[in-house]
Order: structure tokens, then C-alpha cells, then sequence
């Protein structure tokens, strides 16, 4: 026996608060990024719990797209900052103009 | 109170401890290697909870291949990249004031939860049975997965080769 879900579900969540938050409240375009994919971990997190809970392997399999996407979604972003800075010369959203 | 069970609440702890220095950290190549342990946690979790494949791709892809990128670029921008100044209090207090609502409401509903008490079975699901689960019934989703990882492939490339081209032709007019 392991743990009820609701931990599991518990952790996930404040994990995906910790990202929102940091998306949020922070400075840097490359912290907001960091945000984003923490929040994408919290779900996988959330995603494989349930897979456990139902015993069924479909929550796993969903992990994996969110894994996928996860990895698409920080290669874009990270070009389209580099293309930023080069344009602007800042990472600071504040200071575009 | 079984041994699985006092791992799980140690992760828990690690995962949470490592993320919330994480995201206070000043200095970004600190924010990004705190997060890496973060990732390696998570990798441990997902172990724990019965999917060993999902734990070596946590690695392979998130602490390896996303978090080394992060680092990258963060040396790569140098500089005002490095560290950052944070907002002034009244900017992210209602950020906070709000996180902390959301996170209070959330433990009650969840707590209260009476069918979320039941303890997990464990269960592991191999790579192979796995394998065949995902291309039996999810082919198509691995299909628009792949196309989606060519198209983001493809756009960083575009992304970064718009930035050279208008910068080329203008640095070659005067001369």
C-alpha cells in the first residue's frame, strides 16, 4: 500500500502553484519559461497518480504527450527569447519599449 | 505505515523543497540546477508510483535534454540573463495573497474528498506492455506528437534564421 491519491493529487497541485507563481511574480522571460515547464511536471505528476489510482495504464500514456509537448513548447520559447534579446538587448518584459 | 509510504512523503518533501528554491533563487543558473534536482524527484516519483519508462524519460528529457537547454541559453545571454531584479511588494502580493487562497481551497476540497482516502494500489506497467498499450490504441496521437516535434523543430530554426537575414543585408548597404 502507498499513499491515498489525494497526496499525490496534493503535491501535483502545489507543484503547479509553485510554477504558476513563478510565472507570475518573476522578472525574466527565461524564469517565466521555467515556470511554465514546472507546471507541465505537476500535471505528469497528477496524470500518473491517477493511472495508479484507476489502475489502468491510460494516465501514463498522457504523461508522455505532456512530456512531448513539454519539450516542444520549451524550444520554441527559448528561440523566440534569443530572438528577443537580440532584437531588444533585454530579457526584461518591462523594458521592450 | 510501509516503506513505499515513508519514500513517497520524502520525495514529496525533496520535489517540494528543491521547486520553491527554485523559483525564489536570484541567480538563474541556481534556479535552473535546483530544478534539475527537482526533475531527478520527480523521476524517483514516477518510479514509485509504477511507471519505470516514465521515470527514465523524466530524465532524458526534462533534467537532461529541456534543462541543459535552459542552461544554455542562460550562459549563452550572459549578463542582465544571469540575475534579475524582482518586482516591487505590491506587485506580487496579490500574486501571493491569491496563490494562497488557491492552495487553501484546494487542500479542503481534496481532503474532503471522502472516495480520494482510499489508498493506491501498487502496480507496475513494463516498458513493454506499455509500448504495445501506447501504439495499439494511440498511434494516431504519436503521429500528431511526432508532426508536433517537427514543427517545433522547424520554428526554432525559422525563429532564429529571421533574426540574421534582415541584420545581413542592412550591415552590407553601406559599404
Amino acid at each position: 500500500m502507498i499513499v491515498p491519491y489525494s497526496h499525490v493529487f496534493l503535491l501535483a497541485g502545489l507543484l503547479f502553484l509553485m510554477g504558476a507563481c513563478c510565472a507570475v511574480a518573476r522578472h525574466n522571460l527565461i524564469m517565466i519559461l521555467l515556470g511554465f515547464e514546472i507546471m507541465l511536471n505537476a500535471g505528469a505528476i497528477a496524470f500518473v497518480g491517477a493511472a495508479l489510482r484507476w489502475q489502468t495504464i491510460e494516465g501514463q500514456v498522457f504523461a508522455l504527450f505532456v512530456l512531448a509537448v513539454a519539450a516542444a513548447e520549451v524550444s520554441i520559447g527559448l528561440a523566440l527569447i534569443v530572438c528577443i534579446y537580440r532584437r531588444t538587448g533585454t530579457v526584461t518584459p518591462d523594458r521592450f519599449d | 505505515m510501509t516503506f513505499q509510504t515513508i519514500l513517497f512523503y520524502l520525495l514529496a518533501a525533496l520535489i517540494l523543497s528543491a521547486t520553491g528554491l527554485a523559483v525564489t533563487r536570484r541567480n538563474l543558473v541556481h534556479a535552473a540546477v535546483y530544478l534539475v534536482m527537482s526533475f531527478f524527484g520527480s523521476a524517483l516519483l514516477f518510479y514509485l508510483l509504477g511507471a519505470p519508462l516514465l521515470a527514465a524519460l523524466e530524465v532524458i528529457i526534462y533534467a537532461g535534454a529541456i534543462m541543459v537547454l535552459f542552461l544554455f541559453i542562460i550562459m549563452m545571454l550572459g549578463g542582465e540573463a544571469l540575475t534579475e531584479k524582482f518586482h516591487p511588494r505590491r506587485q506580487w502580493l496579490p500574486a501571493a495573497g491569491m496563490a494562497a487562497l488557491f492552495a487553501a481551497v484546494g487542500i479542503l476540497t481534496v481532503l474532503h474528498e471522502p472516495a480520494a482516502s482510499t489508498p493506491l494500489q501498487p502496480a507496475v506497467a513494463t516498458p513493454a506492455r506499455f509500448g504495445h498499450y501506447l501504439f495499439k490504441h494511440h498511434w494516431l496521437a504519436i503521429e500528431i506528437v511526432s508532426l508536433l516535434l517537427l514543427v517545433a523543430l522547424i520554428g526554432a530554426l525559422l525563429i532564429a534564421r529571421r533574426v540574421g537575414r534582415p541584420k545581413g543585408p542592412q550591415a552590407e548597404e553601406p559599404a
